[in-house]
């Protein structure tokens, strides 16, 4: 049986979608079967974001309803071939999935993946229910600001009284520049408030912009530093214990022109 | 020269850390959340207030009023108990023998 992890935040536009895609690719590039669900029925964006919405044939609607096999619905990525969207339909509501089918759909794609990745609509409405109904653990997306943390703080209360392992976090555009003017909530800041685990910190990063314009999640640029922290945080939902990375690493102007000067010298 | 300008001009200009401000305003409005999204808890506050207090006073149970209030920068626990009668001989019971001894 695979692990069935529910991605969710609560406050909308936090990088649900963007974690999922990105979990999901960095799980793929690690060998594991993976499967994403859009659980946002009525707002897909799962699929532009891998880049596969050319693809669409059938969604979760179409398979909930019996007008299409499981199997058929299920969208193969074009860069890993153990890697497979479910995305969510465009034309319907929230209401027109109930949490039962969706367990019973989460146990389906289960038995025969290791990892189901649910991206759950923003909210706590049956939406979010539906999303956090067939998961085993869930993955909470928070942005190091008060009206972002007090939603992540509402959904962890929501999320204690379902039967699945404590929510872990993963705190998102994190910018280690106005953390150090203290101008941001650092992650210390974070977790004192929400007490939960930490899962990873991505930094707030420009790449991710792009890969989202072209359909690539950012873990394939070698180059990115969200796509790096991402790997990692694939790396720790494996169990393996891996190092923060520093984000204070990169070098600022002067920083820069110093390492020019000193090439130079050479 | 980078960092002497910014003492000049940065860091002190936005009066403080904004992160603090930012720190505490949640810290008051999860007490607020956590409190008004968890009835059942507050019924089990009550049930053991009711427990604690009636070794030692009859209260109006039924009019007892249990509310978090918030008062400028903090929030208190305010209890309306009616109270009906003070039980005699105080000193005898369990709760008075465990703080004389």
């Amino acid at each position: 049986m695979g692990e069935v992890c529910v991605i969710t935040s609560g406050k909308g536009g936090v990088g649900k979608t963007t974690t999922t895609a990105n979990l999901g690719a960095s799980l793929a590039a690690l060998g594991k079967s993976v499967v994403l669900i859009d659980a946002d029925i009525g707002l897909r964006n799962l699929d532009v974001v891998m880049g596969l919405e050319n693809r669409i044939v059938y969604h979760l609607v179409d398979v909930v309803e019996g007008y299409c096999r499981l199997a058929q619905a299920l969208i193969k990525d074009k860069r890993f071939e153990n890697l497979c969207l479910l995305p969510a339909a465009q034309t319907k509501d929230k209401t027109a999935v109930s949490p039962e089918q969706m367990r019973g759909l989460c146990k389906e794609l289960a038995q025969d993946f290791d990892f189901v990745l649910v991206d759950s609509p923003a909210g706590i409405e049956q939406g979010f229910r539906n999303a956090i109904s067939g998961a085993n653990q869930a993955i909470i997306v928070a942005t190091p600001e008060v009206s972002s943390v007090r939603d992540a703080d509402r959904i962890i209360g929501l999320l204690e009284a379902e039967d699945m392992r404590p929510p872990r976090l993963i705190v998102n555009r994190l910018k280690p520049a106005m953390v150090k003017r203290g101008d941001m909530m650092d992650i210390d800041d974070i977790l004192d408030i929400l007490a939960v685990e930490l899962l990873g910190v991505v930094p707030d990063d420009d790449s991710i912009v792009v890969s989202t314009n072209r359909g690539e999640p950012a873990v394939l640029s070698a180059s990115s530093r969200a796509g790096q922290a991402y790997r990692d945080i694939a790396r720790r939902v494996l169990g393996e214990e891996v190092a923060f990375m520093d984000l204070d690493a990169r070098p600022g102007i002067f920083g820069r022109l110093r390492r020019l000067f000193a090439a130079g010298d050479r | 020269m980078l960092e002497l300008l910014q003492r000049i001009f940065g860091r002190e200009s936005t009066g403080g850390q904004s992160k603090d401000v930012a720190k505490e305003r949640l810290r008051m409005v999860l007490i607020h959340d956590r409190a008004s999204v968890t009835p059942e808890v507050w019924e089990a506050l009550k049930v053991d207030l009711i427990r604690v207090i009636t070794q030692y006073l009859d209260i109006d149970e039924r009019a007892m009023e249990v509310d978090l209030q918030n008062e400028k920068d903090a929030y208190a626990l305010v209890a309306s108990i009616p109270v009906l009668r003070v039980k005699r001989n105080l000193g005898a019971l369990p709760g008075g023998e465990a703080a004389k001894g």
